[in-house]
């Protein structure tokens, strides 16, 4: 495979996508305060409850802490200069190169993932991590914890980006692309984690949990970073999410090739 | 083999109907009636290498549909295309190795970054040498004159810059063949005559097969030694322009200008077998069939009648033809 286009396409996008400094910083104080309410009802509900939790409170307000330090990477949209692409028409141009078109998006969909995700978590981690009061703060991790965690987050960028193409590709059947990019954003918050840490959903709801998907992208490196899984489980969960991976991109792969073949360029 | 081989190509597309106000749209959302459009309809064609052909027809005569199946965009129904041997949709990769394509209302550039980002992403997408690459950047840069526009990002180019940068982005990997759709769209007279001259060049000088559409006939005056007609999805007619006029017409016109002072009431019947068309001023405008007069016995006749400041032969305009060629074909 030629990855030197690959590497030049996620180099281009990840160079225009870190000039939305302005957003960065929105993003950066957003995120700070969504992060600090969550931290508020988190505590009030450890203080209220007389049961023991899956987890420690520390450990919960590290949970959140991370989610919003990594929200970037959490595949809630799909790339819009693709689905500009695919309403104007200008995919047409995309077919005229000597390119796979699936590898060629999901290389958009690294640097889409990746370039907001360095703007805004560096800020985060150093703030939640030394600035804040110790209570409210996200813990130092364990030098193993750390190691497992970048390769949960590593795994976690791949299954993100499956998801991300695939919503790339449902463009070509809604050409708006609209329909799934409203309901996949609530669907993917609350089942990886980042409205509530997937630990502290029901018992019941846990294998369920364990089967989608989701997890894979904020609850399990979010976990691994806290403490709140071994280190030795990791190949386990490295294997859920590669696993996840490798049957979307074989579902996305499956649904472009059915899509290009029904594609009508509009117009010109 | 021609390079080009096209028989009995068929695309149809679906179009579901939406019918007028809210109940019909309330009933569309049950059940869609649909119509289907045939955009070609057992199309056939053959193209040589280092060929310059036009490819005309009217808006929605399925000249593009026709450039997106050749280049591989777009799937036929059914029908044979080779292009180099190739089936375009089928062997999708390497034939886009090999053909160059520019849409005219679209952009293959990176629309915030420098045209010479999106040249460099081409050249790693082409996978081509750095030596080839700079000589193929150098020369396009040299006889598009784009030494200045390289480091711009594309949004803030011209149209007409664009246009050019756009010829030399798709034209990188050196294809043996392009397919050019309405690549003078919207540009100014010098930008018209520098892709004009560009194209023709290319096409003279690396024997570049070239597929042109159009609707500008002066492109096609200008370039193209044969040319296509496509209507209601079918070739209807093709042969080289001159072919083309002389079926619909074997009029030429002449233009006499004279003496604004000179009563000008006989001059109609001075010239019995020129048909007087209209005054523009001091200007006579005739016109005659050249097989019943030659342009030499008129103008000898005239000037003999009429004290003479200028005059001249020409043809009809090449606009005029089409659009009597698309009368007469019911397009």
């Amino acid at each position: 495979m030629n990855t030197k286009v690959y590497r030049a396409i996620i180099r281009l996008r990840f160079l225009l996508l870190v000039q939305y400094r302005a957003a960065a910083l929105a993003g950066i104080s957003t995120q700070f305060m969504f992060g600090f309410v969550k931290v508020m009802v988190l505590e009030a509900f450890y203080l209220s409850s007389t049961t023991a939790q899956p987890m420690s409170l520390q450990q919960a307000i590290g949970y959140v802490w991370l989610g919003q330090a990594m929200l970037g990477m959490l595949p809630w949209n799909g790339d819009a200069d693709i689905q500009a692409l695919i309403r104007s028409g200008n995919v047409a141009y995309e077919l005229c190169r000597p390119l796979d078109l699936y590898n060629q998006w999901y290389a958009r969909a690294i640097a889409l993932r990746v370039a907001p995700t360095l703007l805004r978590a560096v800020p985060l981690f150093l703030i939640s991590l030394f600035v804040l009061p110790s209570r409210y703060s996200l813990s130092v991790p364990t030098l193993s914890s750390l190691a497992v965690w970048i390769l949960a987050t590593i795994g976690a960028l791949l299954l993100g980006c499956a998801i991300t193409n695939l919503m790339n590709i449902s463009m070509l059947w809604t050409i708006s692309g609209e329909g799934i990019i409203r309901l996949l954003p609530a669907v993917v918050t609350v089942f990886s984690g980042m409205t509530i840490p997937l630990p502290l959903f029901p018992n019941w709801s846990h294998k369920i949990l364990e089967l989608l998907p989701f997890a894979g992208l904020v609850d399990t490196p979010a976990r691994f970073f806290t403490g709140q899984l071994d280190p030795n489980q990791i190949w386990l969960f490295l294997a859920r999410q590669l696993i996840w991976t490798a049957i979307l991109i074989i579902w996305g792969r499956w649904l472009l090739a059915r899509g290009l073949r029904r594609v009508v360029v509009q117009g010109g | 083999m021609p390079q080009i081989l096209v028989e009995d190509l068929v695309k149809t597309f679906r179009v579901s109907k939406r019918q007028i106000g809210l109940w019909g749209a309330l009933k569309g959302l049950v059940a869609r009636e649909h119509i289907f459009v045939s955009a070609l309809d057992r199309v056939s064609f053959a193209i040589g290498e280092g060929e310059l052909v036009g490819y005309l027809g009217p808006n929605g005569a399925g000249k593009s549909t026709t450039v997106k199946i050749l280049s591989g965009i777009l799937v036929p129904d059914s029908g044979i295309c080779q292009v180099m041997g190739r089936t375009p949709w089928q062997e999708r990769i390497d034939h886009v190795r090999h053909v160059g394509v520019v849409f005219g209302q679209r952009s293959q550039l990176w629309w915030d970054l420098p045209v010479i980002d999106s040249f460099e992403l081409l050249r790693d997408i082409y996978r081509l040498s750095p030596t080839a690459y700079q000589a193929t950047l150098e020369e396009m840069v040299d006889t598009l004159q784009l030494s200045n526009l390289l480091e711009i990002p594309v949004r803030q180019l011209s149209l007409g810059q664009r246009m050019r940068c756009d010829l030399a982005a798709s034209l990188l990997h050196r294809p043996q063949l392009l397919f050019l759709d309405e690549p003078t769209i919207g540009l100014d007279a010098v930008s018209k005559l520098a892709v004009r001259e560009f194209v023709k060049k290319l096409n003279q000088e690396h024997g570049t097969t070239v597929i042109l559409t159009t609707h500008d006939m002066d492109d096609v005056e200008a370039l193209c030694s044969r040319v296509m007609v496509i209507g209601r999805g079918r070739i209807l007619a093709q042969g080289s322009l001159r072919d083309l006029r002389d079926q619909v017409t074997r009029e030429r016109r002449l233009i006499v200008e004279l003496d604004p002072d000179y009563p000008r009431e006989y001059i109609a019947e001075t010239l019995p077998q020129a048909k007087l068309v209209k005054w523009e001023g001091s200007r006579a405008h005739f016109s005659f069939d050249p097989t019943e007069v030659t342009p030499a016995e008129l103008i000898s006749e005239i000037s003999g009648h009429f004290p003479i400041r200028d005059l001249l032969v020409e043809n009809p305009p090449i606009d005029e033809v089409i659009s009597r060629l698309y009368g007469e074909l019911q397009l």
